[in-house]
């Protein structure tokens, strides 16, 4: 019998149509994103590893005091020492890229959602489509529409990565203190000054933790992604699997985890309050003595 | 007086057809039946009432009685179903957006229950808030938000943020974010509420203080019966969202328009809020005009003392301000010295009351005298008598009524 529901037919002549008929527009935006991710790449390539690394200890230690810098050192020595450096690198720039798209059009989108019952109700399935389908099927329409490459990692990263800064920066705002909103309301805020002075602000923990969020799944992505030419780690794991190398899988996939711990201790401390994470630190050397 | 807030006709109706549930109203049906058939909520119902400019407008009720409702009605924090605000004559229900926004900026200034301050801001920096939305110059509004948080006595916390304050101090904070602007209208949400006794009382102390000093127009919300009768100028009780009761606390005490207001003093001690003058009885001691009533020497005197089986009697002058005190003793005493000059007589020891003094200074004055004391009005017009006597029956009658 056949299916009385073709649904996958449909979903293929769309991406067909789209492909016959957008005139340019999906390519001049591939270039965009291939050209600011191979433009990123280039300035991470452009300081020396020692230097980069040396900067990434630094902040480390600002943000999260010295504990979190040896790590951080130790973290870099390992993935130097492997030789994964210029492989990481190409993977970070991977995920800036699409972290930063992630942002434009998220936060924006998480405003609105906060602001608009109506955009909430329509963009709720579309961010569960987002996040649940599985990677592997948008990646092959990603693949058809903009070629092998980075570009489509980049956009497949983005589809994957961006629905919990959309989702957190909607729950932050919604969150904000109701007579907060009152106050800038009744001191004469119009609606603009009332987002940018009240409600923003306001919500900013709960946006860096959504910033924070999309950053590691962007991480995450970007290596599935290398089976669509994004390159970067993601070669290498994909590369040990083929050839079940188990040396190179563990080198690569530690490469992998030690930058997410850099890249999550080190967003996740720009999103909680300068008195608190030095609370904490005293908390947690208190603890210990 | 003149009215700085009218109020007409007002309604508020949560809900998705406020016209259907108003339409309900008007014929008759009650709140009650409304949430049952509609699932709509009658917040406010038919207010009417005006403020004063400069005074103390406290309105009162029991949680869910729309008092929050009805002062954000005022300023447009919600939107009325129907009916008319007017603040100086405009109509803020029908303002345009622009032009409410304007009036906010202008002379409308809010302190709210949970302080509601900026945690990413300073304390000076929320003082100035105010300011900095409608676009002064940030110099400029540091000044000013300066000069109110000195007033408040938050000079020396200026740079520190909300969360670095005890409860009393941001909110202290919250009062100098509404002064900054200078309004001439604050409206205030169970501002104090949030704060212990002391510090409650202390807050009410400084926002009269500051009352003193400039008059502005304060609608108060409480729900704190002592905090209504010790700032209030004027009381409004709500209801189920209408109000049933406006008026002095004095009047409302002594006259509770049902039971509703009767049941919110039970349990208060109404003698708190009783002053010597509210006691004072006009007919108990005789009275005496210094010119006129002396003009046979004391003996006329005298004989209406004896017949009023009183030993003193007041005596006022020509616009009935008190003049000083007068026995039987004492007349007799000057004129067994020949003398009939009332100077000669008056005994002068005895310091009148004023009529504000409250019952329990008055007590503590009354059991050292075992003799009548003159109350007077701030001007000197004499207003009557009390005596011990006079007081023990008077409170009393007040156990009983309120029982």
């Amino acid at each position: 019998m056949r299916d009385f529901l073709p649904i996958g037919e449909w979903a293929e002549k769309t991406i067909n149509f789209i492909l016959e008929n957008d005139h340019g527009v999906l390519e001049n935006l591939g270039d965009v994103v291939g050209d600011m991710t191979a433009l990123t790449e280039q300035l991470l390539q452009l300081v020396p590893d020692w230097l980069l690394a040396g900067m990434f200890v630094a902040l480390g230690f600002w943000r999260l005091g010295w504990k979190f810098a040896v790590v951080a050192a130790a973290a870099f020595v390992v993935i130097i020492g492997t030789g994964f450096w210029p492989a990481t690198m190409v993977t970070l720039a991977l995920i800036i890229a699409a972290t930063l798209i992630s942002l434009l059009v998220g936060i924006p989108l998480g405003i609105a959602a906060a602001l608009n019952r109506r955009i909430n109700y329509l963009l709720r399935p579309v961010l569960d489509f987002m996040q649940t389908m599985p990677a592997f099927v948008y990646l092959i329409p990603a693949a058809m529409v903009f070629g092998l490459g980075r570009v489509p990692a980049v956009l497949a990263t983005v589809i994957f990565a961006m629905p919990p800064v959309v989702r957190l920066t909607a729950l932050g705002i919604r969150q904000v203190n109701k007579e907060q909103v009152e106050a800038g309301i009744t001191f004469g805020c119009t609606p603009l000054q009332v987002l940018l002075k009240i409600q923003i602000p306001g919500a900013l923990p709960s946006i860096m933790a959504g910033i924070n969020q999309t950053i590691m799944m962007a991480l995450s992505m970007v290596i599935i992604a290398s089976m669509v030419g994004g390159g970067g780690l993601g070669n290498n794991v994909l590369a040990s699997i083929q050839r079940l190398d188990i040396g190179l899988g563990f080198e690569s996939g530690l490469a992998v985890v030690l930058l997410a711990i850099i890249l999550d201790r080190l967003t996740e401390s720009f999103g909680v309050r300068k008195e608190e994470r030095i609370a904490r630190r005293k908390g947690g050397q208190g603890q210990e003595s | 007086m003149q009215a700085k807030i009218v109020v007409k006709d007002l309604y508020k109706i949560f809900g998705p057809k406020p016209d259907v549930a108003m339409q309900m109203l008007r014929s008759g049906k009650d709140k009650d039946r409304i949430v049952r058939e509609t699932g709509m909520v009658v917040g406010v119902q038919n207010a009417n009432f005006h403020i004063n400019a400069g005074e103390i407008f406290v309105i009162m009720g029991l949680s869910g009685s729309g008092k929050s409702t009805l002062i954000r009605l005022l300023n447009r924090l919600i939107e009325p179903s129907s009916g008319q605000v007017l603040v100086d004559g405009q109509d803020v229900a029908s303002m345009d957006p622009r032009e409410l926004i304007k009036l906010r900026r202008r002379d409308m200034a809010m302190v709210f229950q949970s302080f509601a301050l900026l945690p990413h801001l300073t304390v000076l920096a929320n003082a100035a808030f105010g300011l900095e939305v409608s676009g002064v110059p940030r110099k400029e509004r540091e000044a000013r938000a300066m000069k109110v948080l000195e007033q408040v006595g938050l000079g020396a916390y200026a740079n520190r943020y909300p969360r670095e304050l005890s409860g009393g101090m941001q909110q202290r904070a919250g009062l100098a974010r509404a002064l900054a602007v200078d309004p001439s209208l604050m409206l205030m949400d169970e501002a104090f509420s949030a704060l212990d006794p002391l510090k409650r009382t202390e807050m009410q102390d400084l926002l009269l203080d500051l009352q003193r000093e400039q008059q502005r127009t304060i609608i108060f919300v409480s729900h704190d019966l002592d905090e209504a009768c010790r700032i209030g100028n004027r009381i409004a009780i709500m209801e189920g969202g209408r109000i049933v009761q406006i008026g002095t606390p004095d009047e409302i005490i002594r006259n509770p328009a049902d039971e509703y207001v009767r049941a919110f003093f039970n349990g208060v001690d109404v003698n708190k809020y009783l002053s010597a003058k509210d006691i004072a009885d006009a007919d108990a001691v005789p009275v005496f005009k210094a010119h006129g009533d002396f003009a046979d020497g004391f003996h006329g005197a005298i004989e209406r003392l004896r017949a009023a089986r009183r030993n003193y009697g007041f005596v006022v002058d020509g616009e009935h301000k008190l003049v000083g005190t007068v026995s039987i003793d004492s007349m007799i005493r000057s004129l067994e010295s020949g003398s009939t000059e009332l100077s000669h007589a008056l005994l002068t020891d005895l310091p009148p009351v004023n009529g504000n003094l409250n019952l329990r200074e008055l007590i503590c004055r009354i059991v050292k005298m075992p003799y009548p004391l003159p109350v007077i009005e701030s001007q000197g017009h004499y207003i009557g008598a009390v005596t011990q006597t006079i007081l023990l029956k008077k409170m009393a009658k007040e156990e009983l009524s309120h029982a």
